[in-house]
């Protein structure tokens, strides 16, 4: 069984085991408008929580993205790199950034669930 | 400061604008299909853009005050026939830029289309300079709209009858309900297309027609992307008082009659970087791959030597890759030229191109 679970800065997190796929939400996107690179972090380096994970620019400018939990790159998602436009279209699915070895399953409980997350979004408004 | 509205604010409400602020106005920068959308739209069918918040300044005056004129723009104004328009600058003494803007001769005096950031300094400074001889009006009671992209001289002429007439680079007055509209064919895009000034309360219902027509609103987003890839400079980026219109390459915006003799403002600067040369000039940059090299990125020479730093840079959505313009140190401005652009603490290569990235589709009129 899988879960989501969702970040402050925007970041979406799917557990499978101690792998997770880690990508930005539907509504990061809409914030960002049209994405037009992006950066992700090298398999094998390592992430830590809340800390730098790659980049995304907007035809407008460049945010930083960030790991909600740390671990181990063990694969990124090359098809967003060469086609970022994919990242508006299926950003919570077929545009997933990168897949890491949870190192500290605990660091989920500080993460949001669908509803909670939905209900920050709405609130914080950006 | 309380932030200031166009007259058509409501309307990009109700077309779901994200809005900025610029220069003090609230400006959509992009609707709800985005800006690469927005982008292509206008290149192959017609965008509308408010662009309200630039400066509209009427002077009136007669043959003095093209004399006056001319002591302050490099421009040949004697020989500027009735309506045709010249894009120029306000410069300071050694020929740094206050402002480009374009200047159109009609019968009472000149009509000068300045930048919204701008606007209220250029007033000050011409007016000082004209020692307050001329009726001068920076007139707030209209708006101006953009209509830009091959379909735009179809959809206006349905409106405004025999605007397919006029050249590029120049304008006349029109009349739409009663009232009289100043319509130009020149434009900020690479495309074709018109600039309307008109009253402020007909705005919203000549911008309804347009749309009834077809055409769609485009935010100040995609505008930008447009006018970088037709290679223009954007003030505040490419031009500044540290900036003069040599080194921006825009020699061709001085008038030949005009640099033999001089006489107007930062003249001996212009004439002495024009038999000199510019120690740094603009040019066009284009990274490999997909990177974007942003406003304020350092630029090496292939030693590692810092020869400049880019002032515009963005996707641009008709070339399907990136961008951008800069200043670098004259022997590294030829084409071709290999370089490093410095992006989050790594240097990537890129090289020196001509500009535009897109070839222009200007049309020279029905006639």
């Amino acid at each position: 069984m899988s879960e989501v679970k969702y970040s402050k800065e925007h970041e979406w997190i799917k557990v499978e085991g101690d792998v997770g796929t880690i990508g930005i939400t539907q509504h990061a996107t809409e914030m960002l408008g049209d994405i037009v690179f992006v950066e992700l972090p090298d398999v094998g380096s390592s992430v830590e929580k809340d800390g730098n994970a790659g980049v995304v620019e907007s035809t407008k400018a460049a945010s930083d993205v960030y790991t909600p939990i740390s671990g181990e790159v063990m694969e990124n998602n090359q098809s967003i790199v060469d086609d970022p436009g994919k990242i508006n279209s299926d950003p919570e699915n077929e545009a997933w950034f990168f897949k890491l070895k949870i190192k500290d399953s605990s660091e989920l409980d500080s993460l949001m669930n669908k509803e909670e997350y939905d209900k920050f979004a709405k609130e914080s408004g950006n | 400061m309380e932030i200031k509205k166009t007259s058509l604010n409501k309307l990009h409400q109700d077309h779901k604008a994200k809005f900025v602020e610029f220069a003090g106005y609230e400006m959509p920068i992009q609707y709800n299909t985005g800006i690469i959308e927005e982008h292509k739209f206008t290149r192959s069918n017609s965008g509308i853009f408010d662009v309200s918040h630039m400066g509209q300044l009427f002077i009136y005056g007669d043959d003095n005050l093209t004399n006056d004129l001319e002591k302050i723009f490099p421009l040949d104004l004697k020989n500027l026939k009735l309506n045709s328009s010249k894009y120029s600058f306000l410069m300071n003494d050694k020929a740094g830029v206050y402002d480009d803007l374009i200047i159109t001769k009609l019968e009472e005096g000149f009509l000068i289309i300045l930048n919204a950031a701008c606007k209220h300094n250029d007033f000050k400074i011409l007016s000082s300079l004209l020692k307050d001889k001329y009726k001068m009006i920076l007139d707030d009671q209209r708006s101006l709209i953009a209509i830009q992209g091959p379909k735009s001289v179809e959809i206006l002429n349905k409106i405004l009858k025999s605007v397919a007439n006029l050249n590029f680079m120049s304008g006349n007055w029109f009349t739409y309900r009663d009232q009289k509209l100043y319509v130009t064919r020149s434009g900020y895009t690479g495309e074709d297309g018109f600039e309307i000034s008109i009253s402020n309360e007909l705005a919203e219902g000549f911008t309804k027609e347009l749309l009834d027509n077809g055409a769609k609103l485009i935010g100040l987003g995609a505008r930008d992307t447009l006018r970088l890839e037709a290679g223009l400079c954007l003030y505040g980026h490419e031009l500044s008082t540290e900036t003069t219109p040599i080194e921006a390459n825009l020699k061709w915006a001085i008038s030949k009659e005009r640099l033999s003799n001089g006489g107007f403002i930062g003249s001996d600067n212009v004439i002495n970087q024009i038999k000199d040369g510019a120690k740094k000039i603009r040019v066009g940059i284009k990274p490999e791959g997909r990177l974007i090299a942003r406003e304020k990125t350092k630029i090496y020479n292939s030693n590692e030597q810092k020869i400049g730093e880019v002032t515009s840079g963005t996707y641009g959505p008709s070339v399907n890759g990136p961008i951008a313009m800069g200043f670098v140190d004259q022997e590294f401005s030829k084409k071709e030229t290999k370089i490093l652009l410095e992006v989050r603490g790594k240097k990537y290569p890129a090289n020196i191109c001509g500009l535009p990235f897109y070839k222009k589709s200007y049309v020279k009129g029905a006639n």
